[in-house]
């Protein structure tokens, strides 16, 4: 077996029957989750061979949440460069304004199968948690998402989104009151409400099969931007780039792709105020293995394992783990992974919206951000792609303050 | 009974026919560090046939906000495990109450999963809960607690199948903790479901047959105690400990109180009448 066939078999195989990518991912979680989470996954696997649900699955992306997106050729932008062609996969035209919306979906049709009553969610950024609520709205399905008060501060617009919507948000207020802190609350509703609540997750992460299912939902990304590719530039890209916090963007868009070893993938962490520093998010950069929220990934913790802190300006990004299977990726290095401070991404999002006419997300910025340290390595005959993974209104209030905007 | 070998199996062993086993958790470092070992000795001392000693981590997915609250005032004190095994080895000098350590998997893996075996068995502990690693999900702690003479302590819920109930018991010694209401610690089972609480201890009786069996959960007064534990070896109290201590530190005889408050858990107000 050659060493590229070998590769190819071992990321499409994972995760194994117990969930493990590799060492990391698994089902590290109180015994009153165990039979929710059996029941879960055997939930999701028939509808994968369903033909009527991944038609519903399908018609609902088409017709409410408006794919397929577009990928578009961003012509200021690479002449900005002067190297290589830069696309924009554009996640951010998504109903709701991200990706996220893809696997709230997803989740739902699958609680909807599974007679499950009530939804609960945790947000960071508020995107995962206005796309819940969106979806609950559309099939009338009583919603609660989890929110760290610090986040709800700097993301207000997306919980007034909420609220409108029928959801009902309910802060937390412990730790750092952010996106981590806001998780471990809506695990306590589950392990409390099992039986009739559902917990849609929002990133690639949590116990076994969150993080493959997510994975699996979201990769529609990249299957369409493959036969895009295919049809506007009559080949794979030679680079593709997403942003990672938990890293449901990027593994949607990377994963179509692992099997085509000559596409080069880069996840862009959130490097706060410096890799560095105490105050970043870059995971994959600087964390270390560890057991959180239900599985075995890289995590930013103490010497006593304690979990510690994370910062970034995207709220989305503010998080101390990352999705099991990035871990994985990471060491067989099949991904690059790197990382782009607070003020770089706030740059990015100038860069963006001037060249393009495109309002990144905070978190977007990044992956667009590392542009300045990938396009002088790249040729004029290559393209690369961008997971433009959400807009930025949401965020207009924390630029405003950042780049003092006229 | 599965181990004869250690001071848990020992406590169900010699109690008399009809007595309950008392546990009582205790995060270690609450309300503070050099309190603990007296507070031990105060509570041993009161009644508590086994204590728990909670780990404190910084993110407790399976906790209520009194275990969360006793967690962070631990850190915030700077308790980490070399502290608890100091603790552990200091109660040692002087008792013989069996020592189960109970907390999430993170900072023990950090620590090595063999150095912490290893230094857990040299201070004196007795058992190990681990909440966030069911039975099968990391195999090695099961032959770690087995080289180091301790016992694997593991949970069943409301909503374990029988068939995983003895898959629970297979990987328990020591005893099988039994979570009588479906939610995180200090979540109150009402009078309501008192009733479908007795149910689930006699499935959890039909099918954990190796080992005994203490339920927690929501207990906060002996008269819970009385009727959670009917028909188990025994009861299992946490947050309504902590809640207790919470009261009444740091006033000067705070630690004679929670002593009077554990009695009366174990015994009633009527301390002749015994459970």
């Amino acid at each position: 077996m050659s060493s590229s066939t070998k590769q190819m078999n071992q990321h499409s195989t994972v995760p194994d029957a117990r969930g493990f990518f590799g060492r990391f991912g698994g089902r590290y979680v109180p015994e009153i989750l165990i039979p929710a989470l059996h029941e879960l996954e055997k939930a999701f696997r028939e509808c994968q061979q369903d033909q009527a649900f991944q038609n519903e699955f399908e018609t609902l992306l088409r017709e409410y949440v408006g794919r397929e997106t577009p990928l578009t050729y961003a012509g200021r932008l690479s002449e900005h460069y002067g190297k290589a062609r830069i696309y924009l996969k554009r996640e951010d035209l998504c109903h709701t304004g991200a990706h996220k919306i893809n696997n709230a979906i997803g989740q739902v049709l699958l609680a909807r199968r599974m007679g499950k009553t009530r939804i609960i969610a945790e947000t960071g950024a508020g995107q995962h948690g206005v796309a819940t609520a969106t979806v609950c709205a559309f099939f009338g399905l009583k919603c609660i998402i989890y929110m760290g008060s610090e986040d709800i501060s700097r993301q207000r617009l997306n919980v007034d989104r909420m609220r409108l919507l029928g959801a009902e948000v309910r802060p937390v207020e412990s730790g750092a009151k952010t996106l981590s802190n806001a998780i471990n609350e809506a695990i306590r509703d589950w392990v409390s409400n099992v039986e009739d609540t559902f917990y849609i997750i929002g990133s690639a992460v949590g116990p076994h099969p969150y993080p493959m299912m997510v994975r699996d939902f979201q990769s529609v990304i990249g299957r369409e931007t493959i036969d895009q590719s295919l049809e506007q530039e009559g080949r794979l890209p030679d680079y593709v780039l997403a942003c990672v916090g938990g890293g449901s963007n990027a593994i949607g868009m990377f994963h179509p792709f692992l099997e085509h070893e000559e596409v080069q993938l880069l996840g862009v962490e959130a490097a706060g105020e410096g890799v560095n520093t105490e105050r970043h998010a870059a995971t994959l950069s600087g964390g270390e293995p560890g057991i959180l929220h239900g599985s075995l990934s890289y995590l930013l913790q103490t010497s006593h394992g304690q979990i510690a802190e994370a910062h970034s300006v995207s709220a989305g990004l503010d998080y101390p783990g990352v999705g099991p299977e990035h871990s994985f990726l990471r060491d067989s290095r099949r991904v690059t992974y790197a990382a782009v401070t607070d003020q770089h991404a706030l740059e990015g999002v100038r860069l963006l919206s001037s060249m393009e006419g495109i309002i990144p997300a905070l978190e977007t910025a990044h992956a667009i951000a590392y542009l300045d340290e990938l396009m002088p390595e790249t040729n004029p005959d290559e393209f690369v792609v961008v997971n433009c993974s959400g807009r930025g209104d949401k965020d207009m209030e924390t630029i405003s303050k950042h780049l003092k905007c006229p | 009974m599965t181990s004869i070998k250690g001071r848990i199996s020992r406590v169900f062993r010699s109690r008399s026919d009809g007595d309950k086993i008392m546990s009582l958790f205790l995060t270690a470092g609450f309300p503070e560090p050099a309190a603990t070992v007296e507070l031990v000795r105060k509570l041993e001392s009161s009644g508590a046939d086994i204590l728990e000693l909670g780990m404190p981590f910084s993110d407790p997915l399976a906790d209520g906000p009194t275990i969360q609250y006793a967690s962070k005032v631990a850190l915030d004190q700077g308790v980490n495990l070399d502290a608890i095994f100091g603790m552990v080895r200091e109660i040692r000098r002087e008792s013989e109450i069996p020592i189960v350590l109970m907390g999430y998997i993170n900072p023990v893996l950090r620590y090595g999963l063999e150095a912490f075996f290893l230094k857990a068995s040299e201070s004196g502990v007795d058992g190990i809960i681990i909440p966030d690693v069911p039975p099968g999900e990391m195999p090695e702690l099961d032959g770690l607690c087995q080289q180091h003479n301790i016992d694997p302590i593991y949970l069943v819920a409301p909503n374990t199948s029988d068939e995983r109930m003895r898959e629970v018991d297979q990987a328990s010694s020591g005893f099988v903790y039994c979570v009588s209401v479906a939610g995180v610690t200090g979540a109150r089972s009402g009078d309501e479901v008192s009733r479908s609480v007795a149910k689930f201890i006699d499935r959890v009786r039909k099918n954990v047959t190796r080992n005994p069996v203490l339920v927690g959960f929501g207990i906060r007064s002996h008269a819970d105690a009385l009727a959670v534990s009917a028909r188990a070896d025994g009861f299992i109290v946490g947050s309504a400990l902590i809640d207790y201590i919470r009261s009444v530190y740091p006033e000067p005889d705070w630690m004679q109180r929670t002593g009077i408050f554990v009695r009366e858990l174990k015994y009633g107000r009527d301390s002749s009448i015994k459970v």
